[in-house]
């Protein structure tokens, strides 16, 4: 669970998109995870300096994997590390799954909403899978602004979830969309025909870079979602965001 | 003031002090009065410490020194602390 550094076998990577990878972790020991938490991950460099960075779970096997998804900041201390230089059978210095505040536990039975921007849907993944492990019945929906198509995490996987009844994803393009799909920044208009809607007072979940969240769950506000039921997460970890 | 992040960035520092997760605790601000859990504050990693500042009238609530082995955790800025157990 915490309180400690334990060091992790690199048991798989797979590229997400040309910038961002999904890095399998096995631990020492088995793991207890919270759909939403994350992990510090520490690196030290030969001289003796360490960097600590946190990055969100995006699913976790039992009983002792799970796997990050890092996307690669250019000006990054540790992700550009992890993004192209680590490979399988490295080892990394891992704190955690640790968090209880941005998390879904398969014992609540609402409604849930999850709304992410670019690689703050890592956490909201975490989510979707355990709704989906779990045969949970309560609707979850996804709302997933990108800025293009080939920006997308998870794609197939969340085609293929989405098949299910009780699960729904939108993408929300920001830049460059499939051809016959808008294009633009989510606004409160496209947001309201897009979540549910606040009478079935849903749990909702944010995650993403700081000016979206601020502007995501004001939305939500007018909207009329409690500021009790929003749940938010900005993306960065301790010691900055790289 | 530079950029902050979610005071659940403090979850795994914390980890190495509490048993159980104190990020999902609600706090009360000792200088207004707001209740929020700490990892909805704002978390100030630029300085030499880890800063908690209430997201309402950004008082100090928690500032985290981690050094030469030793931690020094101050508190001093809620008024209390409701954690759930069990």
């Amino acid at each position: 669970m915490s309180g400690m550094w334990r060091v992790a076998d690199v048991v798989g990577v797979h590229e997400e998109t040309t910038t961002a990878r999904t890095i399998r972790l096995r631990l020492p020991e088995p793991v207890r995870f919270l759909a939403g938490q994350h992990v510090d991950v520490r690196l030290t460099a030969p001289d003796g300096y360490q960097a600590v960075r946190s990055y969100s779970v995006a699913g976790a096997t039992p009983p002792d994997s799970l796997e990050i998804t890092v996307d690669e900041l250019p000006d990054g201390e540790v992700s550009p590390y992890l993004v192209r230089d680590l490979a399988v059978g490295d080892q990394l210095e891992v704190r955690g799954p640790v968090g209880g505040w941005f998390v879904w536990r398969p014992e609540e039975t609402s409604p849930v909403q999850l709304v992410g921007g670019g690689s703050g849907v890592v956490p909201l993944m975490a989510m979707v899978r355990a709704h989906a492990m779990a045969g949970h019945p309560a609707p979850f929906r996804l709302l997933y602004s990108v800025r293009a198509p080939e920006s997308v995490f998870f794609r197939s996987e969340l085609e293929t979830l989405a098949r299910d009844d009780t699960f729904d994803v939108t993408y929300v393009y920001t830049r460059r969309a499939p051809d016959g799909e808008p294009v633009g920044r989510l606004d409160a208009a496209t947001l309201a025909a897009n979540v549910l809607n606040s009478g079935s007072d849903p749990a909702v979940y944010v995650c993403g870079a700081t000016g979206f969240v601020e502007a995501v769950s004001g939305w939500l506000v007018e909207l009329g979602h409690s500021p009790d039921r929003i749940k938010t997460e900005r993306y960065g970890g301790v010691g900055g965001a790289s | 003031m530079s950029d902050y992040l979610d005071g659940n960035a403090l979850a795994g520092p914390l980890s190495e002090v509490f048993s159980i997760d104190i990020t999902a605790a609600l706090g009360k601000c000792g200088g207004c009065g707001a209740v929020r859990a700490l990892a909805q504050a704002h978390l100030y990693v630029d300085a030499p410490a880890k800063i908690l500042r209430c997201p309402s009238c950004g008082g100090v609530l928690l500032r985290l020194d981690e050094r030469g082995g030793r931690l020094i955790l101050d508190l001093s800025g809620f008024a209390h602390l409701t954690i759930q157990v069990g």
